[in-house]
């Protein structure tokens, strides 16, 4: 590149920057999508304003595991124990527990539904978890659960768009955006921003992952468990690794001689990013392939190749990690018990309880459990009062409602005190009574564990700067290490 | 009681602004043409007051670009898609100002203008196929679509465009199409997700009507003001509640599905006339039924003859008994506040007391000539489209956070302009578009960089990325396979499998087209919410979530992926490379490269490149003598591609490779 070249470049930048907040300087100037144009160095004399500042404090984390049990699990019964709740089980819940409150399904005053499901305390914490999360209890230790999450919001979609955005409409960047803006890819062959899906979607669909007014380049990308691993990656039948790169030769000798011509910089941009791609073509699928693995890490686990589970996604998230993936963003659909929930939970518990506590294990076995953030949570919990026939009903055929007043969020690594318990709720599990936990907060403490600053982390749009957590949110300075 | 400590201590902060001083709060006088040093031949009004600007500055204006770069960039800004070769001959061999304004006039008065104008607007009605959030079951609203592809094809007067989508329904003697002019604002995300409070649903429905509305017509965010008064600009959450009066009185759109906890997407919406055949086939039907016998026979006639129903499309109706509008503390809808009455925002040009009080006089109150913003921020998004970037860089912001003007002038000479000339939306582009400063070139010189790096000035053409919906119809149009056929139910070109299978209630298969309609141009592809066509989506098409005023432009490797490898690419890349093979009179390679290169890039092709695809050409023509079953494999992977006859594989799998490359050039996907 020559020196005009160089400046032009340095003054993209400069355009770019007027979107970040005052003082961050060059959020996401590492981004693996951009590092021509972000790479550039900054011109001398002009000051520092622009040069990399990042993080804003120090990292405890390098990348995060967020999985996302859409629906919202009963915190009731796998988190949260509540012997009151099972004694009173049956009767009429307390009036403000109803009156004035907003539910999703429940419309008469309901009982009180205590769990049925045993509790055991682990490790040298006296973590308290459900009979049927054994496996997380052997890493007890590496846990943080926090039992008095708080959302605003008790439908899916607003609710999965409030936990992932801040927001409860569409439009705004997610929190997996916000950290890929912040801090860009760490490896120059994959995409900051990962997302792995069991079962469908999460209600509100694609936009958890889209870059609202980020730009696209920190939208999550979906690595997909059927057909092309990510879309678009393999050659067309009759076209050869040979002819692929021949073409992609071509393309780039021709945009070569475009570039000398009209000595638009966009163009050296897009001759990179046809290298990239071309990269990505071999790495994307080894990544994805784990067979790969021993027969004891498949087994720990319990992943199966070729097979779609939460399994898999988690040994594929540990994958991801360690090539240097900022944000690997898992969703495991069904956890919405509305009825059956004695009878389904356990079995969704199961899929998740092995893979995440190998997860755990194999993360720190690593040595990469320092460096990478876990984080096990839902839109929402579930109510203590019964939802279905409250009498008459089969009895094994009730659940629970949409909870937003206090649920359950787990966290490990990364920074996180293990074996601690951050948070009460009543006795019966309905509010916090001791330290409160908005999803701001949640949010403020995953983004500070990064290094980002939460007040720190903004895009300049539509005449004001946008934050993750708007004008809110406290670090949860209990939970950390 | 934080809440309302907090609202006092933001209103007190607001108090202080001075709403006169800035300058988007005052309606635009047409200025002065600046005087020009020296006579400056073919300048336009437009041209004065750049010129002069680049004068003071020292920075000399571009040479006009080349003739066929001229002819390229016209057809991308007005019709979305590149010219092919004979389109632009009579140019190309007379480049003056009588034959390019001819161009201009003959692409002005193209059908092809609208189906390229609506997609942006589009962007800002938020416009999409189905209903987002969980269930993002898909719905029918295409009329509306259609309807503005019309209206910009029959240059309908921006002021009547913004009446009709706004309070087409409160016209006097509503005709079916400003009805149907309606669904700009029936577009906003529906929740029907069991559970779901329908209130809740409703008020973020209003609030998403009163945010879209400040922003493409006010270029301002009113959204801050639904929780506490404006921070910066002078508005009031009095003011917000004032405007969401005007949208309170529509009903609730979501209901329930009999007594279960399954909610549906309703509303008003309104029956189409049946087409032609459709009548006829009733006709025909009614005709049996009477001529029937056999009772059992009559019912199954009488059965198909019911199955036969118009398409219905979304609009805007008021219900009889307005509801009350009350302010909502921190936004809210569950915590209402004091009672308001509708209204404009006291800091704008007053709301004339003949108005009615309803959507209408909004409407009218918002395209009144008194309005110092929709005139100015409407001319502002149209130049930004045409030369690279707005005259108020950001377009989404005219308050007193955004920035300022480079040519605030000009922009009040387009804005009286608009406004004097009818509103008309054709008129202002001809203004702009017969300009010397949008015919420069776009080459970026050693004098730009040192004195104006990000063409603030307009020294020099932009050279910007198309967009997704361009990009696909370019390609087409170069490959051949560009199916003209307007209006009507969203189409399905191919995508890859499954990405419908993961979202939505009873999610409806995608099922590719394998007629006309797998090539028809963009703007009629399906949009559902959840799942955006996939190859849009890489190239920065939004969700339509919410109203979107500028889409990001990436350069990333998954649209390298998309060119390179997306079937439906595939296929226009061996079309293309069909049409190369087929094309008459061309004596050799070179010259099918010649073709090749007038196709796509609407240029001739410079020795270096022709050198290099004749050895691309080589290598493919071995590689694919020694592996024969590639070139079938090629020819016969794409689901629905014929070969046409007389075309040999191998050739085709040869060329294949020459229109691959071409298709994915970044000057394929640019205008410059």
């Amino acid at each position: 590149m020559d020196r005009l070249q160089q400046r032009f470049l340095a003054e993209s930048r400069r355009e770019f920057l007027k979107h970040t907040g005052v003082g961050i300087g060059a959020l996401g100037l590492a981004s693996v999508f951009n590092d021509r144009l972000f790479a550039a160095p900054s011109e001398p004399g002009r000051g520092d304003a622009s040069a990399p500042r990042w993080p804003h404090v120090a990292p405890r984390a390098k990348s995060v595991i967020y999985i996302h049990l859409v629906g919202g699990p009963s915190q009731l019964d796998l988190f949260d124990s509540k012997p009151e709740l099972a004694k009173r089980n049956g009767e009429k819940c307390p009036d403000d527990m109803f009156q004035d409150k907003q539910l999703a399904f429940i419309r008469e005053h309901p009982t009180l539904l205590g769990s049925r499901f045993g509790f055991h305390r682990h490790g040298q914490g006296g973590l308290e978890l459900s009979e049927h999360l054994p496996h997380l209890g052997s890493v007890a230790d590496d846990l943080a659960l926090i039992r008095t999450v708080r959302t605003e919001q008790f439908n899916h979609a607003p609710a999965q768009l409030f936990l992932h955005t801040g927001f409860e409409r569409f439009g705004r960047p997610g929190i997996g955006s916000w950290v890929s803006y912040g801090l860009g890819s760490a490896n120059r062959n994959l995409p900051g921003y990962v997302v792995l899906i069991t079962g469908s979607v999460a209600g509100a669909g694609n936009s958890l992952w889209g870059s609202g007014f980020l730009p696209t380049i920190h939208q999550g990308v979906e690595f997909r468990n059927q057909g092309d691993p990510v879309l678009f990656l393999s050659n067309p039948a009759g076209v050869t690794p040979k002819s692929r790169r021949d073409i992609v030769d071509g393309v780039n000798a021709l945009n070569r001689i475009a570039l000398a011509d009209v000595g638009d910089p966009e163009i050296a941009t897009r001759i990179a990013q046809y290298e990239l791609a071309y990269r990505m073509q071999s790495s994307v699928p080894e990544l994805m392939d784990i067979r790969r693995e021993s027969a004891a890490t498949l087994e720990a686990y319990g992943a199966k190749p070729g097979k779609a589970s939460l399994a898999n996604n988690c040994l594929l998230a540990r994958r991801l990690v360690e090539k240097g993936v900022r944000f690997v963003q898992l969703f495991d659909q069904g956890w919405d018990h509305h009825s059956g929930l004695f009878k389904s939970l356990p079995n969704k518990a199961r899929q998740l309880d092995r893979p995440v506590a190998a997860l755990i294990a194999d993360l720190r076995e690593r040595g990469l459990l320092d460096e990478t953030l876990v984080v096990i949570g839902a839109e929402f919990g579930r109510t203590p009062m019964l939802q279905g026939r409250s009498n008459g009903g089969a009895p094994n055929n009730v659940g629970r409602d949409h909870h937003r007043e206090a649920y359950s969020v787990l966290l490990a690594g990364g920074g996180v005190r293990g074996g601690i318990t951050h948070g009460r709720t009543d006795e019966l599990g309905y509010g916090p009574v001791e330290n409160p936990v908005h999803i701001h907060d949640l949010n403020a403490t995953i983004l500070h564990l990064l290094g980002l600053d939460h007040e720190r982390l903004t895009y300049r749009v539509q005449g004001r700067h946008f934050r993750l957590t708007d004008v809110h949110g406290e670090i949860v300075n209990g939970i950390l290490a | 009681m934080a809440a309302i400590l907090l609202l006092a201590a933001w209103s007190q902060r607001s108090a202080g602004f001075a709403a006169e001083a800035h300058w988007a709060y005052q309606a635009p006088v047409r200025p002065e043409l600046p005087r020009l040093a020296k006579p400056q031949p073919g300048a336009n009004p437009v041209d004065h007051f750049i010129r002069h600007r680049l004068a003071k500055r020292s920075i000399a204006p571009s040479p006009l670009a080349k003739p066929e770069q001229q002819a390229r960039r016209l057809f991308l800004d007005l019709i979305g898609r590149p010219p092919q070769p004979g389109e632009v001959a009579a140019f190309l061999a007379d480049p003056g100002q009588r034959q390019y304004e001819w161009m201009v006039d003959r692409l002005l008065a193209s059908p092809q203008y609208g189906e390229k104008w609506a997609r942006r607007w589009l962007d800002l009605a938020r416009y999409a196929d189905s209903n987002g959030f969980q269930a993002d079951q898909l719905r029918d609203s295409w009329a509306y679509r259609d309807w503005v592809i019309d209206a910009f094809n029959a240059g309908m007067p921006f002021d009547q465009f913004a009446i009709e989508q706004l309070a087409g329904d409160l016209l006097p003697g509503a005709t079916l199409s400003q009805r149907i002019a309606t669904g700009f604002h029936r577009t906003p995300t529906c929740n029907v997700e069991a559970g779901v409070h329908p209130e809740s649903n409703r008020v973020n429905q209003v609030v998403d009507r009163v945010n879209t509305t400040g922003t493409v017509f006010l270029g301002t965010t009113l959204e801050c003001a639904q929780c506490h008064d404006h921070k910066h600009d002078p508005f009031t959450m009095n003011d917000y509640y004032r405007m969401f009066a005007f949208f309170n009185n529509t009903p609730l759109e979501v209901k329930q599905q009999g007594k279960g906890v399954t909610w549906n997407f309703y509303g008003p919406a309104l029956s189409l006339p049946l087409s032609p055949e459709k009548q006829a086939q009733r006709a025909r039907l009614q005709e049996q039924i009477d001529a029937c016998e056999v009772e059992k026979e009559a019912a199954q006639l009488r059965k198909r003859l019911n199955a036969i129903r118009p398409h219905t499309t979304l609009v805007m109706e008021e219900m009889a008994r307005p509801r009350d509008t009350r302010l909502l503390l921190r936004g809210d809808y569950l915590t209402p506040g004091g009672a308001v009455e509708a209204g404009t925002p006291r800091s704008l040009h007053s709301f004339d007391p003949a108005l009615p009080l309803n959507r209408l006089g909004l409407a009218r109150w918002l395209v009144a000539p008194a309005n110092p913003l929709t005139a100015r921020v409407t001319v502002n998004r149209w130049w930004a489209v045409f030369m690279g970037r707005g005259i108020v860089p950001t377009q989404e912001d005219f308050g007193t956070q955004g920035e300022p003007p480079t040519h605030r002038a000009l922009l009040d000479w387009l804005a009286v302009e608009l406004i004097e000339s009818g509103w008309s939306m054709k008129q202002l582009h001809r203004q702009m578009l017969t300009s010397r400063t949008y015919r420069q070139s776009s080459r970026v010189t050693g004098e730009h960089l040192e004195k104006d790096p990000a063409n603030r000035y307009f020294a020099r053409a932009p050279r910007v990325r198309l967009s997704a919906e361009m990009i696909r119809d370019a390609a087409l149009s170069a490959s051949g396979l560009l199916a003209h056929r307007m209006h009507g139910p969203p189409v399905y070109p191919p995508q890859p499998a499954g990405i419908w299978r993961h979202v939505g209630r009873n999610a409806p298969k995608f099922v590719a087209a394998t007629d006309e309609n797998r090539f028809r141009r963009g703007v009629y592809v399906v949009w559902r919410r959840g799942a955006p066509y996939a190859s849009f989506v890489n190239f920065d098409a939004p969700d339509r979530g919410a109203c979107v005023v500028e889409r990001p432009r990436t350069n990333t490797p998954l649209q390298a992926l998309t060119l390179l490898n997306d079937e439906a690419y595939v296929e226009m890349a061996l079309a293309l490379a069909a049409r190369i093979v087929a094309e008459p009179g061309l004596a050799n390679d070179e010259e099918r490269i010649g073709f090749a290169f007038r196709v796509v890039l609407s240029r001739l092709a410079k020795p270096a490149e022709v050198d290099y695809l004749m050895q691309l050409l080589a290598k493919r023509g071995e590689e694919l003598a020694a592996h024969p079953k590639a070139a079938r494999q090629l020819v016969g992977g794409v689901k629905g591609w014929r070969m046409p006859p007389g075309v040999k594989a191998r050739d085709l799998a040869k060329w294949f490779a020459v229109a691959n490359v071409l298709l994915n050039l970044d000057e394929a996907i640019t205008k410059g």
